[in-house]
């Protein structure tokens, strides 16, 4: 074990894939020598060389495409995309070419080798193109994986199992803990599974739901109204697609309630989809109605960010609401 | 080339000195001459009379092929389809130089290239009834061909996408240490889109051996080439990225088969792109669903029947006296019999069972396209007559 934030965790993780497997390449804008604008590559080039560590031009449209014909040549490419705001240039090869290449072929091609990580989310000042969180637009695309961590145990665990899972994966990382967020990290290699989520508390009231930088709102959330005489339990997606609908739906089997906190605006984000399936598989269990706490349906503000941020005060106001329904 | 990245090495001058269009007047390689005979200066490749017969063969059994399909969804026995005609040089003769361990990704035009890999009528005919023999499973529109075993890359129709992953496709290549390069087609239209010029550049930055080859065929869909690029062409765009660049004469197969064989040789010695611009006419409707006569003339179209790049390879051929006609007549009759003989069996053979729509969307099926998967198939035992292609067989 080390302490390591989850830059460190994401720079071990891909140290340790491409130790384990050499055609593991990694590359994106300035991820070479410089090592990322936030470091996460730093050292790959100077331990694994130009070829396997490089930048490229600054187009993700060409990133992406050229990933996916690498990954469907038989490499494991990793492709960083420096801010999840900027990945809609590569929108099309995504959706129409990443997400359909084995489908589209009746698996005879695939890029299943393919890993996108990006940095997504608020709370560091970033107005309206370094904040946005659209992991909801890649949720809906047949044949992506999205995972998002929410430390960095969880960060190196789901990145190497990412890197090895047979599908593209979009893996989306909270940059607001890439320092803040500490903790510890065992050295070796390990994966933890992509496709479940991680209840983190138990508690009998209402479940709270959440992913990436927002678990640890709505475990302070949660801490508020057990002073309150109100137990929360607390679960961490992780993966939103596809996503544990069995671990969420025996939660709120139990509590009968359900909030789903994300900072992504509320219209069609990816609580909808939560909201819509829990309902119908646990209809007669619920106390209150299903309650989403999340961003505005607004572009993301830089001077109101706070206002914007669906916040612990928020959560626990809807904690409220929903256990006195 | 490189070097000019460098300021340190950029010429000065002390007058305003724009730079005008047309400074870049970049030449076609020609071979033959529309008659079919050689320039008197012109370097022939070295080609193999089997070479040869089989370009055109490949050249002729495109044309039927073409000719028959296009009569077929006429007839509403399939719903799409698109000819190549008028630039079967382009493709065949640039497959034609290549080697079978080398990966095509082609736009949707080049059936010439895939027939002269070894893709079988049965091969073409199951995918255009999108049977449950097509390689594909049957999952996307007629002439979306696909085939692992002849490296032939499944064609998808958003245009350029290919062009990036072909580069990125080169540069695992190369990494892999093998003797093989990626070949990228595409039109003079899709060159328009942005993968393009990201895909080209990345090629040139990461010294990727792809060879990019525009079929500029005058024409996407109704929009002619003037009305999208105001360049000289798309070769002098490879020169902009720093790409060795040719063009040549697309009706030509010769001097397509020898700038194919050169950019390949190229690419491999010096591991990087080469781009190829062909010049040539999409005779053809751009497909089954256009209709020409409604954006260009009679006359434009019969001026370019005079290049007709099979005829032109005929006679070379004949020339160098290595064609028999009266086995030439025997091969047409043939290929036309059997084209119209797995036409036939293709459209008896019944789609993929249902549940295939949920197989290779993942390694292995999620939870939710089987919950899925599993209503859909009461659905469909409930009203089977609605469903009969799949209901059959639940």
């Amino acid at each position: 074990m080390a302490k390591m934030n989850m830059l460190q965790a994401v720079n071990n993780a891909l140290i340790t894939a491409m130790n384990d497997d050499e055609k593991v390449m990694v590359f994106g804008e300035d991820v070479g020598h410089f090592g990322g604008v936030f470091r996460a590559t730093s050292n790959l080039q100077q331990t694994f060389g130009k070829g396997r560590c490089f930048n490229t031009p600054l187009t993700e449209q060409g990133i992406i495409g050229f990933a996916t014909g690498l990954a469907s040549q038989g490499s494991v490419p990793v492709a960083e995309i420096q801010f999840a705001d900027y990945i809609f240039p590569a929108f099309d090869q995504i959706v129409n070419e990443t997400a359909k290449f084995r489908y589209r072929s009746g698996g005879q091609f695939s890029c299943g080798t393919l890993t996108i990580r990006t940095p997504y989310g608020g709370g560091i000042a970033g107005g309206h193109y370094h904040s946005q969180s659209p992991e909801a637009f890649f949720a809906h695309v047949p044949g992506m994986k999205v995972v998002i961590p929410r430390n960095p145990y969880q960060a190196k665990g789901l990145l190497l199992a990412s890197i090895r899972d047979d599908n593209p994966v979009l893996f989306m990382e909270p940059k607001r803990l890439y320092r803040a967020s500490v903790g510890e990290v065992p050295e070796d290699d390990y994966q933890l599974p992509l496709g479940k989520a991680d209840v983190i508390k138990l508690g009998s009231d209402i479940t709270l739901l959440a992913w990436g930088a927002q678990v640890e709102i709505i475990e302070k959330a949660a801490a508020m109204a057990e002073e309150q005489g109100i137990s929360c339990e607390v679960i961490d997606l992780q993966s939103i697609l596809p996503w544990d609908i069995e671990t969420v739906c025996s939660s709120v089997e139990k509590t009968g309630r359900l909030l789903i906190n994300h900072e992504a605006p509320l219209t069609a984000g990816f609580a909808s989809e939560i909201a819509a399936s829990v309902q119908e598989k646990c209809f007669l269990h619920l106390e209150s109605p299903i309650c989403r706490v999340c961003g505005l349906d607004t572009p993301y503000p830089l001077a109101h960010e706070k206002e914007y941020m669906p916040d612990h005060l928020k959560t626990f106001e809807a904690i409220k609401r929903t256990v006195n329904f | 080339m490189k070097d000019r990245n460098h300021l340190g090495n950029i010429g000065l001058i002390h007058q305003v000195n724009i730079i005008e269009n047309g400074l870049i007047d970049i030449p076609m390689l020609q071979v033959l001459q529309p008659n079919g005979s050689v320039h008197s200066k012109a370097d022939l490749p070295e080609i193999t009379e089997h070479c040869a017969l089989k370009i055109l063969h490949t050249m002729q059994y495109i044309r039927l092929l073409d000719e028959r399909m296009v009569a077929a969804q006429r007839q509403g026995r399939i719903s799409f389809y698109l000819a190549c005609t008028g630039e079967e040089a382009s493709t065949i003769g640039s497959a034609a130089a290549l080697e079978p361990q080398d990966m095509i990704m082609s736009q949707y035009r080049e059936q010439g290239a895939l027939a002269y890999r070894g893709f079988t009528t049965k091969e073409f005919m199951d995918q255009m009834f999108s049977n449950q023999n097509e390689l594909n499973k049957g999952r996307q529109m007629p002439i979306h061909y696909g085939s692992k075993t002849l490296n032939f890359m499944t064609i998808s129709s958003p245009l350029g996408t290919q062009i990036p992953q072909a580069s990125g496709y080169a540069y695992g290549q190369k990494m892999a240490g093998l003797d093989a390069v990626t070949i990228c087609y595409f039109g003079e239209g899709a060159a328009s889109e942005g993968d393009f010029h990201a895909g080209v550049n990345m090629a040139a930055v990461l010294d990727c051996p792809a060879i990019f080859f525009c079929r500029n065929n005058g024409y996407a869909i109704s929009t002619p080439s003037e009305e999208q690029f105001a360049g000289d062409g798309i070769a002098s765009r490879g020169i902009g990225y720093g790409v060795r660049t040719i063009r040549v004469d697309g009706n030509d197969v010769l001097a397509v088969y020898s700038a194919t064989q050169a950019a390949r040789k190229i690419a491999l010695e010096h591991q990087c792109p080469v781009l190829i611009e062909a010049m040539t006419y999409r005779l053809a409707a751009h497909s089954t669903s256009d209709d020409p006569t409604g954006y260009r003339s009679k006359d434009e179209e019969e001026r370019w029947r005079l290049k007709d790049p099979v005829l032109r390879f005929k006679t070379w051929i004949d020339a160098k006296g290595w064609l028999n006609k009266e086995q030439n007549l025997e091969f047409i009759e043939q290929t036309r019999q059997e084209i119209l003989k797995e036409l036939k069996l293709a459209e008896q053979v019944p789609i993929c069972p249902i549940e295939q729509i949920i197989e290779d969307v993942y390694d292995t099926p999620p939870w939710h396209l089987k919950a899925q998967l599993a209503e859909l198939k009461t659905h469909i035992k409930k009203y089977p007559e609605a469903y009969p292609k799949t209901s059959g067989r639940l």
